[in-house]
């Protein structure tokens, strides 16, 4: 079967538990176990080629050829065997779990989550690209993520599977880096081209930090020394979960990978050093600590992080014979520890416990579990006839080759293995029964104790026929591995060797410590000594805490804050950028300096240093602000530009209008809320800030351009082309038509927002707050005064005929649309002024958001129509009309453009007072039915106004 | 093909306009219009990607004005492909705000959301610096009426830090673009481009001040550290689907740099040389991690996802500020995925907020139906942290590969692998928070190693932040609709997205290395908008001849548009 098919078949089989469990518990297993069943026969399918035929196949197409990542497998010995594990032991668990589940857990869920995790592996084992194999490998941690933390409810499930997903998180990232290392010595990610390339890689300069990055990979996800804590604290999981993930899959892929790139890396001492160091610490540390564990489950798994680390070890050697024992290793290990964890599932199961305190006697109420759990745990301590034994001597004769320290050091955790082995039988299974059990014991169904039966047979078979079953299997594995070949001769018996003696001085003293360790348990619980779960959870919780800490402080909300340092950041990497390169000074000579410009400065001065000073009295700052208007005003009349003093000054009319405005339902004074320090400091920076914007700007003032500009281009083209003498209305409506189309479709949204606002705050809290509004300051007695009224309506239409003049003579002459719709709407918003909103709204029919709209439509269909006429958008044209009287009219199509300005403008001026006016009326503004609170030429000259807050009950 | 270039802008315009003028009281019209607005959007953004796709560059004269006199429109695929991603984006989230009744949760939304996308489009397509500034305005404005939408007091607030940052960048831009005339005399981006190298070495100083205003203009779009300010409150406070069509605002941000620092300042400029790269790659380092420090530390789900967007800017700016063709290749592909996966976090953000009223980060009774917003979440999630197998990790396996040959990969390696590791915790805390703890059958629980005081410093702790993050979040009333299987239905459709993304990263990629390239073959860009120096000749002499001819001619000469002759490139 197609390789990828075998990999893909548990990630497409994955959909059909959590589907299928509504179909039923078996139906959901039995899918789940047909999946499987049907990888592994995909597998065995290749099985002749690769066993006997000696082949490599591989099969892949291009996925990122750019970044060298392809989806590309490959089968060996190496890929076979552990296919075979995590396919084969995934068939016994997918079993076991069926009848180890209970009737409220997600069933679905769980052979989901396991089917996903089992693709994974699978993908590992058989990636012919580091690449791609980094995305399986981080695919485990993320599934196993899913199945140590699938008891939801159980906090140390939660804090478990958190655990193991940041340790193999941070393996798996630095071995990202590793990878992209690796592959960039060699030029190839393809495994097949990186293990052919060892010597490339062993002399590269950048060998030491991909080594050292790819092993922090394999070390965390195999549980080595430093990183070891992780595996006890996934034991929260279910028993299925533990049995698969940490006997046979998950801890072994650290393992495969350094299987996988031992020709590649191994043979020098700098890989000697680190892994065969780490290996034999965490061999001995995990057997010491197995040793004290009273939890079946915890002791096992110290026993496999023991076992992990023997293997390890092996593969640090370097030697050919030493690769060859950890390939039989891993067979025999997978095949023990699978069948111990799921007795110990059965245990727990059945007695509810899986304390071992709690245990003993066992052996008389459950046999068939005794004597599985029995012939596991013996051949976990090494004792001849089981396959852990024949394993264990190859490594101690290995150890042996390395010297005294090894030999001593593994001797030592050979003893504590024989103890826990030992420990793990009489301590539950031996002894008198008890009476106090939480639950009375006894053999579970056939479906639950199948699996492990078939695994310890396999442990009896190879045990005693190594070289018949498995040894062709280890040659070839172990060639794979070498990239030699490997003939190994697999015998129960090799005569007394300095192997055996270890052993036996292995068990001897294993026995006896095993006797005294009801006694040395209490040393071993009092003794102090760091307790990882707790530093790791201390880190996290600190690291989590600090980084809000950090994240809080880092944005406080506080916005003078931000805009501190936002200018701040402009100064320095504007002077930076400056200071860095060639800058001639200008050669224009300066203008002379009138009385004119002496006042115009003066004031504008005068007016900024007004703002600062009277900041914070709201309504003063203000009209001193729109002192600075009037100046930059002027000074574009004195500068000879007519039409931007013509927009600057109604521009600032109404802003400063519709400011006060809304001014008037803020509080008018601004609080003190910064201290005099901090005050000092951002005026350093305006000051420091102003005045690097100030010299740019004289820098600039002061040179000639190197370069002719666009604007001559502009001045000549201006009637030829835009039917125009008003260069500036020109460039407005017509070159830069498109950019004054989108300034007016600012202008509307920016209306529409002030609407939603408004419209929010009316339906919110807010309004509560506007309706129990009191005037703060002294209200006008007569809010609509006569003179006012008269003058504004005496205004309007002159300045309509204004507004109109302006708008047509805007090509020519100074003006244009947007001059004009602010002349029209400020006469219209003096109307609004005078005589109050509702009045003026009452004569008028336009609706203003209808009014905006039809602006931004005419400006856009302008410019359509002569795509339609076949022109570019917004090509204008211009032609004569003669209307008698009149004299000849000079239209430009730009006109009808400029209309559309006209419209926006008007209306999105009338709909921000519209808004406002709206707050105005919550905020308890009577409604005045006459133009005029006080009319001479009524019969009740007081009256018409009703300044009751009273009146509109349904404004309350 | 030709007119076709201005469509996504008119197009929104139009119906824009048409929403706020004629239906603005009918829910079902404007849904209807818009959704047809997006729907066509999305085959016109389409269509011109493929024809961007050709490889050529098309330069589009508005008005007719010969360039650089006028404002161009400009496509290629750079352009092309960031329209269609924003039109994909924008189609998906108005289908989420429909389904769950966002959009009548205030007013004007239909007529905001067109405009918000005629101005990502302008910003997108403009070939004019000057242009560029009037459509980041367009898009501010619509975004501040957006991210307003629906009220309460925390979103306001929010709302008036937003729009006041964001004027403090636009006044900014002014500034730049002062300088920018000044020294360069022109707007038009080609002709910048040819002028950057004709001005004479006295004006480098100017040369550089302008584009570190301009870069500083748009790394605040871009939310680079420290110009990202406004981006946290914002995205967090915002109504969640407004933050998911937010997820490519600032990639406008990223867009403006790739485009103006590859065609007008790029290093090979003598004055600019390592100018860009010396600002942008320490700070898209720090970017990186202080946006997944903040992922770790948000305090609520809005505030993580906000800060995962800050940590994803960060990468995409680190690719960018290398400066390589490769580099921007990774880039173009990094800026799609992490858009998709931004916007998809965002919704679940929403979906999550739709079931409990808030997204904080302390248990509280499980959601309602909670699993399938868990599978999103953990595969938004997966995503947005760069976990394989989706399209984050392929993204950031080519910026790593991309950075490798500078000088300072080691650091580049250390803190996109460090700060993953931080994300992919504070990720896992959050789901396992949201998702998990719920269902403990007697909470808090007391662990094993802590000890007491911690315990009740730290539940005093909780408390706090409990209180915090609600008042934070007093605004999200549970619409009736909120939790709508159509909404869900979108969530999935953005989700197969970032699958297909992967799957297909091939072909994205190869479409991406040719962006590249199209980037750094500036003369393309510059002959298309210019004319190649033959073309200038030619058309200079026949306007020669032409101004001959009209010598003596009355005054009603001819307008410009009379003579279409200049439409013919």
């Amino acid at each position: 079967m197609s390789l990828a098919l075998i990999a893909a078949l548990p990630f497409i089989g994955a959909l059909l538990p959590g589907l299928m469990i509504r179909a039923g518990r078996n139906v959901c297993a039995s899918l789940t176990f047909a999946t499987t069943a049907l990888a592994l026969i995909g597998l065995m399918m290749n099985a002749p080629a690769v066993l006997w035929r000696g082949e490599v196949v591989t099969e892949g197409w291009e996925w990122l050829p750019q970044i060298g990542l392809n989806v590309t497998f490959m089968l060996d010995g190496l890929g076979f065997l552990f296919a075979t594990m995590i396919l084969g032991i995934g068939l016994l668990i997918i079993t076991y779990a069926r009848f180890y589940l209970s009737k409220t857990d997600p069933m679905g869920n769980f052979y989901t989550y396991l089917l996903l995790f089992q693709g994974a592996m699978v993908g590992i084992v058989l990636s012919d690209n580091i690449l791609l194999l980094l995305i399986f490998w981080e695919l485990t941690s993320l599934s196993s993520f899913l199945l140590i933390g699938y008891w939801k409810h159980l906090p140390e499930g939660r804090q478990g599977a958190r655990m193991a997903l940041t340790v193999t998180g941070l393996g798996g990232l630095a071995m990202i880096g590793g990878m992209l290392i690796l592959g960039q010595i060699v030029g190839s990610y393809d495994i097949s081209v990186i293990i052919q390339s060892g010597d490339l890689i062993r002399s590269s300069d950048l060998y030491l930090p991909a080594l050292i990055l790819i092993l922090l990979g394999a070390f965390t996800k195999s549980a080595q020394f430093p990183f070891h804590f992780w595996l006890p604290h996934a034991m929260a999981a279910p028993t299925p979960v533990s049995a698969y993930l940490h006997s046979a899959t998950m801890v072994k892929a650290g393992l495969f990978l350094m299987a996988r790139l031992w020709p590649a890396l191994s043979g020098t001492p700098e890989w000697f050093w680190i892994v065969s160091t780490a290996g034999l610490i965490t061999m001995v540390l995990g057997a010491v600590i197995a040793l004290f564990k009273d939890d079946l489950k915890a002791l096992l798994a110290f026993s496999t992080v023991s076992h992990l680390g023997l293997i390890t070890m092996l593969l640090g050697f370097g030697t050919e014979y030493a690769a060859t024992a950890a390939v039989f290793h891993i067979i025999n290990h997978a095949t023990f520890k699978a069948a111990l964890f799921m007795t110990a599932g059965i245990v727990d199961h059945e007695a509810h416990t899986r304390n071992i305190r709690l245990l003993g006697g066992l052996r008389k109420l459950m046999p068939v579990t005794f004597l599985i759990g029995t012939i596991a745990a013996l051949s976990m301590a090494g004792i001849p006839l089981f396959n852990g034994f024949l394993s264990k001597e190859m490594m101690l004769e290995a150890a042996h080759e390395e010297g005294t320290w090894f030999t001593v050091l593994a001797t030592i955790g050979a003893i504590f293995s024989v103890a826990y082995s030992f420990r793990f039988i009489v301590h539950t299974f031996l002894g008198p029964v008890r009476d106090d059990y939480p639950h009375k014991p006894h053999d579970p169904g056939f479906g639950m104790w199948v699996s492990p039966a078939i695994l310890v047979v396999m442990v009896l078979v190879i045990g005693l026929f190594p070289a018949q079953t498995v040894g062709h299997f280890v040659d070839v594995v172990a060639s794979a591995v070498t990239g030699g070949e490997i003939h190994t001769h697999l015998a129960l018996w090799h005569g007394v060797t300095a192997a055996l003696i270890m052993s036996g001085i292995a068990v001897g003293v294993g026995i006896v410590i095993l006797a005294f360790q009801r006694s040395l348990a209490p040393i071993w619980d009092n003794a102090r000594r760091p307790e990882a779960k707790a530093m790791f959870d201390w880190v996290i919780h600190r690291a989590a805490k600090g980084a809000n800490e950090l994240t809080d402080a880092l944005h406080d909300g506080a916005i003078s804050r931000y805009l501190g340092i936002f200018t701040t950041v402009i100064l320095v990497y504007g002077a930076w950028a400056f200071a860095g390169g060639e800058f001639s000074q200008g050669t224009r000579p300066l203008l002379p300096i009138g009385p004119v410009e002496v006042v115009f400065f003066a004031l504008l001065m005068a007016a900024s240093l007004g703002v600062v000073l009277t900041h914070r009295m709201r309504f003063v700052s203000l009209i001193v602000i729109s002192i600075c208007g009037l100046v930059v005003s002027m000074t574009f009349v004195q500068f000879s530009a007519p039409d931007l003093a013509l927009t600057q000054l109604t521009v600032e009319v109404v802003t400063i209008i519709l400011l006060l405005l809304a001014l008037n339902y803020l509080p008018k004074e601004t609080p003190v809320e910064s201290s005099g320090a901090r005050r000092l400091r951002d005026g350093v920076i305006a000051l420091a800030t102003g005045g690097g914007v100030g010299m740019l700007a004289y820098a600039i003032l002061t040179r000639d351009m190197s370069l002719p500009t666009i604007a001559d281009y502009h001045v000549e083209n201006s009637y030829i082309g835009g039917g125009g003498t008003n260069v500036v209305n020109v460039i407005l409506v017509d070159f830069r038509g498109f950019d004054t189309m989108g300034e007016i479709t600012v202008l509307g949204i920016a209306a529409l927002v002030i609407f939603a606002i408004v419209e929010g705050l009316l339906q919110g809290p807010a309004s509560r707050r506007l309706a129990n509004w009191v005037p703060d300051m002294a209200q006008a007695r007569d809010r609509h005064p006569l003179m006012m009224v008269v003058a504004t309506r005496v205004a309007l239409p002159i300045a309509l005929v204004v507004g109109m003049y302006i708008f047509l003579r805007g090509h020519n002459q100074p003006g244009g649309g947007f001059i004009a719709g602010l002349v029209v709407a400020i006469a219209l918003l003096m109307q609004y002024m005078a005589s109050g909103f509702a009045f003026s709204q009452a004569r008028q029919k336009v609706a203003y958001h209808g009014m905006i709209s039809a602006g931004v439509l005419v400006a856009v269909l302008t410019g359509t129509a002569s795509v339609v006429l076949g022109w570019n958008f917004l090509t204008s044209t211009n032609f004569h009309v003669h209307i008698w009287p009149l004299d000849d009219i000079h239209l430009a199509s730009a006109a009808a453009f400029d209309l559309g300005v006209f419209l926006a403008v008007v209306g999105a001026v009338m709909l921000a007072l519209a808004s406002l006016s709206r707050i105005g009326r919550r905020a308890g503004e009577g409604i005045n039915l006459t133009p005029m609170d006080v009319d001479p030429s009524a019969a009740n000259p007081v009256g018409g106004v009703d300044m009751s807050r009273d009146l509109n009950p349904e404004d309350r | 093909m030709q007119h076709w270039i201005i469509a996504p802008i008119v197009l929104p315009a139009l119906i824009g306009a048409m929403i706020t003028l004629t239906m603005r009281h009918d829910v079902l019209l404007q849904r209807v219009a818009a959704l047809a607005s997006a729907v066509l959007l999305v085959g016109l953004t389409g269509a011109l990607l493929f024809g961007a796709a050709q490889g050529g560059v098309e330069s589009y004269e508005l008005g007719s004005w010969p360039a650089p006199f006028g404002i161009v429109l400009v496509l290629d695929r750079l352009s092309g492909l960031m329209v269609t991603l924003t039109a994909v984006l924008g189609l998906l989230v108005l289908a989420y705000a429909i389904a769950t009744g966002w959009d009548q949760r205030g007013r004007n939304f239909h007529a905001l959301f067109q405009f918000q996308l005629m101005g990502l489009f302008g910003a997108m397509l403009t070939g004019d610096i000057f242009n560029l500034f009037v459509f980041f305005e367009i898009l501010l404005i619509a975004s501040y009426g957006l991210m307003t939408h629906g009220g309460g007091r925390m979103r306001l607030r929010g709302g008036v830090q937003y729009v006041i940052y964001n004027l403090a960048g636009s006044t900014l831009f002014l500034f730049a673009l002062g300088t920018l005339y000044a020294v360069f005399g022109t707007l038009n981006m080609a002709d910048l481009a040819e002028r950057a190298t004709q001005l004479p070495a006295g004006d480098d100083a100017l040369v550089r001040v302008t584009a570190v205003l301009l870069l500083l203009v748009f790394i605040l779009k871009g939310a680079l550290l420290p110009m990202h300010f406004w981006l946290p409150n914002t995205y967090a406070l915002a109504p969640a689907p407004v933050a998911a069509l937010f997820a490519v605002m600032t990639k406008v941000g990223a867009y403006s740099v790739i485009r103006v620092f590859t065609l007008i300042f790029p290093d090979t400029l003598p004055s600019i040389g390592g100018l860009v790269s010396d600002v942008m790659v320490p700070a898209a380092l720090v970017t990186l991690t202080v946006g997944m420090i903040g992922v770790l530390g948000g305090g609520t789900l809005a505030r993580t996802v906000s800060f995962g967007v800050i940590g994803s800017m960060g990468t995409l700016f680190l690719a960018i500020g290398t400066f390589t063709e490769e580099a921007l290749s990774a880039a173009i592909y990094y800026m799609i995925h992490s858009t998709l996966a931004a916007a998809a976090l965002f919704l679940v953000v929403d979906q999550v907020r739709a079931r409990r009223g808030n997204s904080t980060l302390l248990p509280q009774a499980p959601m309602y139906k909670a699993g399938v917003i868990a599978v999103f979440y953990f595969l938004a999630a997966i995503a947005l942290a760069g976990m394989p197998p989706l399209s984050g990790f392929l993204g950031k396996l080519m910026v790593l590969q991309a950075i490798r040959a500078e000088e300072w990969w080691g650091w580049g390696y250390a803190f996109i692998l460090g700060t993953s590791l931080i994300a992919v915790v504070g990720f896992a805390r959050a789901g396992s928070v949201l998702f998990w703890r719920p269902f403990d059958a007697s909470s808090p629980q007391v662990t094993a190693g802590m000890q007491a005081d911690d315990l009740a410093a730290e539940t005093a702790a909780e408390e706090k932040a409990e209180a915090d993050a609600i008042e934070a979040e007093e605004a999200f009333e549970i619409a009736p609709n909120a939790i709508s299987g159509l909404g869900q239905a979108v969530l999935g459709v953005m989700l197969a997205l970032l699958v297909a993304l992967t799957v297909f990263a091939g072909p994205v990629s190869r479409f991406a290395q040719a962006t590249a390239a199209q980037l750094y073959d500036t003369q393309q860009y510059v002959y298309a908008v210019l004319g190649s120096p033959e073309e200038r000749a030619a058309r200079e002499a026949a306007e020669e001849a032409l101004a001959d001819d009209l010598h003596g001619a009355d005054h009603g000469a001819p307008a410009h548009s009379e003579t279409p002759a200049e439409e013919g490139h």
